[in-house]
């Protein structure tokens, strides 16, 4: 009997080992391309070139991050990766609050004032979320020139706000739905216009979707290439594209480590984000992509 | 009048959103369909022609690749991240005492741009410097791992640099349905004595299979729009070798000045993207109105 329970215990505790040694085996296998960025980026090239890829840096040196952030060439222009950098900035901020607000009200109308025919705005605007953006890039980018926001970072606004609205409102307007209609209705009967309705009972129970929101909504675009490369020149374009650039740029001797630390510039600011505010982060992923 | 305005303005709030939406995708998305029809080349025209686009589209023989490729990494992609996000959500699923720090390690990829994951991949898997070297450090100097510069192999390394970033998040969403199956029928289970790799095959995924639908239909529809990732990993190399019809479209859109090209290639993956995704959105909404 004793023996067994033992038996049963040694059992479990290999199983417990087992456990937490797979996941250990996972936790190397995301973990690896960090690490590696990470110490190539604080490495000499010669240390890169005799040393192993896997190596803690032997001399740890700042230059590579010097490089990539002022003097590293994106085709023509060997400014660095800063004024791409401030390039997403201006792109990325005006365009998560815009949207956010449009979204908000949005969601507002469609989930508490249903009118004949919002069901359907919405069920259009649902699937304009799925496109693939390569079907709307031509006419974008003949339009774009019409209203001459070509090439400019005013125009990627104008972009990412037009298919961020989609997704913002869908966030707002599932939240929003879980708010009894009573609550309008009494404040009408109280005598609360539309927007008074919003702006003292809707807005202040908002800051947590608000938050998902603007997190979405900032990772989206702060990592978007394919508008940013689509619909920018020389010097307009985010930080992304001048990122592929400088890694794929044929001239001169390949400089990973600068790869390297271009490459953690450009993921700083969403991975703080995550760090910070994760679990909005993996609210928003899930909302966004399963209730889509 | 201002009660008027009063009554309509939720209307009026929402036509700009409505207006722009219709003008912008839908629109959109018909003067691409209509510019499919004709023989645009440099310059859009207007008069439909017929089938001309798609009939050069699928003589394509780099067309042919885009889509062979889209099969390829599509398939393993798909397959390979519901089968790592299964296994590490089940794991962690055991009372795992740091599994919030795990979580963390395991979702990180989903917050990175994929030009981003496609560098430092890049560096990784470079035949030079990257991990064949390491291997061959390790003693195995016949050891040759060059699927990146390898035209047979390199859409693989596709496969590996997308199933790192999406695993995480299939993960995620795994995890999430596994707490959410009754703990009742679980527990009725072990009080029977059955044991748990029975429990997990026979009750816990059976009743998973809405999370896996989701699954396949954020991840089919990630695939088919994979653009970034192609671009920063192996440029569409070697040749025209690892193209999707992503970056087959933007190619044919930007660099080579065939309008027409574009707009039929955009249009068949709207297409691929639309038969995976609208029976799907299409159920959804259903069973919510049905509620």
């Amino acid at each position: 009997m004793i023996n067994s329970v033992g038996k049963n215990q040694l059992n479990k505790i290999i199983l417990r080992i087992f456990l937490y040694l797979i996941l250990s085996v996972f936790v190397i296998y995301y973990l690896l391309p960090l690490f590696v960025m990470i110490t190539t980026s604080l490495k000499s090239l010669e240390e890169i070139r005799t040393g192993s890829l896997i190596a803690l840096p032997r001399n740890i040196t700042f230059e590579a991050w010097g490089t990539a952030w002022s003097t590293a060439c994106t085709g023509i222009r060997c400014e660095g990766l800063k004024p791409f950098f401030w390039n997403s900035i201006f792109i990325a901020i005006p365009a998560v609050i815009i949207s956010t607000l449009i979204g908000a009200i949005n969601g507002y109308v469609i989930a508490q004032w249903r009118f004949k025919g919002a069901n359907i705005i919405f069920a259009l605007m649902l699937f304009g979320c799925f496109i693939p953006f390569q079907v709307i890039l031509l006419p974008m980018a003949r339009v774009l020139g019409l209203i001459d926001l070509a090439g400019s970072i005013s125009g990627l606004i104008f972009v990412h706000v037009i298919y961020g609205i989609g997704f913002t409102t869908l966030f707002f307007r599932n939240y929003y739905v879980s708010i009894p209609v009573e609550l309008v209705k009494a404040a009408k009967i109280d005598g609360a216009t539309f927007l008074r309705i919003f702006w003292s009972i809707f807005l202040p129970l908002s800051l947590p979707i608000t938050v998902v929101t603007v997190i979405w909504q900032f990772t989206q675009i702060w990592n978007d290439f394919l508008f940013g490369v689509s619909f920018s020149e020389a010097g307009t374009q985010p930080i992304t594209v001048a990122l592929n650039n400088i890694v794929n740029s044929t001239t001169g001797v390949k400089e990973y480590n600068v790869d390297m630390a271009a490459a953690i510039i450009a993921a700083m600011p969403t991975l703080l984000v995550y760090i910070f505010a994760g679990k909005y982060f993996i609210r928003g992923l899930t909302a966004g992509s399963v209730k889509g | 009048m201002s009660s008027w305005f009063e009554k309509h303005l939720p209307k009026i709030v929402l036509a700009p959103s409505f207006i722009a939406i219709i003008l912008f995708v839908y629109g959109f998305i018909a003067w691409t369909a209509w510019v499919s029809f004709t023989k645009s080349r440099l310059m859009p025209k207007y008069d439909i022609v017929g089938f001309i686009q798609y009939d050069r589209l699928f003589d394509s023989p780099r067309w042919d690749v885009a889509i062979n490729n889209l099969f390829i990494f599509g398939f393993l992609f798909i397959l390979i991240s519901m089968f790592l996000g299964l296994i590490i959500a089940i794991f962690l699923d055991q009372k795992i005492r740091i599994e919030g720090a795990l979580r963390t390690i395991y979702l990180y990829p989903m917050a990175l741009s994929l030009i981003v994951t496609g560098t430092a991949w890049k560096w990784m898997l470079n035949p030079g410097l990257g991990l064949e070297a390491v291997i061959k450090n390790l003693g195995f100097n016949n050891f040759t791992f060059d699927w990146l510069i390898n035209p047979d192999f390199a859409i693989y390394t596709v496969v590996i640099a997308g199933v790192w970033q999406a695993s995480g998040f299939v993960m995620a969403l795994f995890l999430a349905g596994l707490r959410s199956v009754d703990q009742e029928i679980i527990k009725a289970a072990q009080v029977d004595g059955v044991p748990t790799v029975k429990i997990y095959t026979a009750i816990i995924i059976p009743s998973m299979t809405p999370v896996f639908l989701s699954a396949f239909i954020v991840l089919a529809h990630l695939a088919i729009k994979s653009f970034d990732l192609v671009i920063a990993l192996t440029g569409g190399g070697p040749g025209y070798a690892t193209d999707l019809p992503a970056t087959y479209m933007y190619t044919m859109a930007f660099s080579r000045g065939d309008i027409g090209q574009a707009a039929s290639s955009a249009i068949i993956m709207m297409i691929v993207v639309f038969s995976v995704v609208v029976p799907y959105l299409y159920s959804e909404l259903r069973n919510k109105n049905d509620q």
